[in-house]
């Protein structure tokens, strides 16, 4: 499949848009109205990190296949990458109430309960990717 | 403007308008016009042809105000901007090439006259641009001033039952005018129960979250109770998965089981005739 988006994100507007494109996208790929919105928030959950943390970096959406036991399933990945600080301690921000900025610390652990899949990768001075997918039931 | 590049454009007037919107044809195939009746293209760009020529000899305040007008006219009913600056750069190339082709230049005076021709054509798009960019400035102005102005209003319902609808994407900004407009409407309107509907926001994150909870917080801080109503099912299922704690006030599925309730706590109720 190669239905695939870019959002730059690198104001509060970057959110919503790419929060529509997501919201679009999982119309499109046949998600039911639950999932499409938990798809659109955990995109705003990472997009707001992005915003709040990095200052900008990219959201990008694609619709892709996956092998499962009966067949191939679909799904929708998202990809939050930045070139921010990082993340120091992988293990604390993926606790429910850790949080730096005062807010409630629910965001990422928060994005992994919604999702299906949950990855992150972060370099101290370097940046952040998140890749998270949620499959087609 | 030199009087040879006057005269020039004069002596070719037809030439070069005729030549030029055969080159128009090229782009308006393209993306620009589809939709627009061929009538109105050829007319604006009739009316554009002849608006470039006659600023030849207006000064510069009357080539500004005609410009404006035009452009005005042009912006109401939605031709893009590239069009008019592809045009005046397609303008531009068949002018060069009469200047070369033709002998009323005489070859010493090329490179001045080029420089004429392109000065005045420049001064005609940086207008067109300022104009245009001027008015979608504008545009953007009033609407954050009209989205502000329907950003968080607080309604009294009933006597000390106030009503906070948000419709739409909450950011930053909302959020200090959803604290703001709450806390001096309860003094305002003495409210004791004010109802948050959130049934228009598109997705509750833990940043929204975060906002209502704080707002509630300050309302309970001066007095008053805050019932967040409008939670629509999806939403419900995504809160709980982002692991929100909305436990410390009262949440209802509706407004009106929200003005129930807000009644019930205020001793009233609603009774039938």
């Amino acid at each position: 499949m190669s239905v695939q988006s870019n959002v730059e994100v690198h104001s509060e507007w970057g959110i919503v848009s790419a929060r529509q494109a997501g919201r679009n996208l999982a119309k499109e790929l046949g998600f039911a109205g639950v999932d499409q919105a938990r798809i659109t928030t955990a995109i705003s959950e990472l997009a707001r990190n992005i915003y709040l943390y990095a200052e900008k970096g990219e959201i990008v959406l694609e619709g892709i296949e996956g092998k499962e036991a009966g067949g191939v399933k679909r799904g929708l990945k998202i990809v939050a990458k930045d070139q921010g600080p990082g993340i120091k301690s992988i293990r604390e921000v993926m606790e429910d109430g850790y949080t730096t900025s005062g807010g409630l610390g629910a965001g990422l652990p928060g994005v992994k309960r919604l999702m299906d899949e949950f990855d992150i990768d972060s370099i101290t001075g370097e940046g952040t990717e998140i890749t998270t997918i949620k499959w087609l039931r | 403007m030199q009087s040879s590049v006057i005269e020039m454009v004069y002596t070719h007037r037809h030439e070069v308008i005729e030549q030029w919107k055969e080159e128009m044809i090229n782009i308006q195939e393209g993306e620009f016009t589809n939709g627009a009746a061929q009538a109105a293209v050829t007319r604006t760009n009739d009316e554009f042809a002849a608006l470039i020529i006659d600023t030849l000899e207006m000064d510069k305040e009357e080539a500004r105000l005609r410009l404006r007008s035009f452009s005005e006219r042009l912006m109401y009913s939605g031709w893009p901007l590239s069009y008019f600056t592809k045009g005046l750069q397609l303008f531009r190339r068949v002018l060069l090439r009469f200047m070369t082709t033709n002998d009323t230049i005489p070859s010493s005076k090329v490179f001045e006259t080029f420089q004429e021709v392109e000065n005045w054509m420049d001064g005609i798009v940086n207008q067109l641009v300022d104009e245009y960019t001027g008015s979608w400035e504008h545009t953007l102005e009033l609407q954050k001033l009209a989205l502000k102005e329907l950003s968080a209003p607080l309604i009294p319902v009933f006597e000390n039952i106030s009503v906070m609808p948000l419709i739409g994407t909450i950011d930053t900004e909302r959020a200090k005018l959803v604290m703001e407009n709450l806390l001096e409407g309860i003094i305002e309107h003495r409210s004791q129960v004010v109802l948050i509907d959130i049934t228009g926001v598109p997705v509750v994150d833990t940043m929204v979250a975060h906002h209502i909870i704080q707002a509630a917080e300050a309302v309970r801080l001066v007095g008053a109770e805050c019932i967040l109503v409008g939670i629509r099912p999806e939403i419900a299922q995504t809160i709980v998965n982002l692991g929100i704690d909305l436990g410390k006030f009262p949440t209802k599925s509706t407004l009106r089981k929200g003005i129930e309730s807000g009644l019930e706590r205020t001793n009233r109720q609603i009774v039938n005739l």
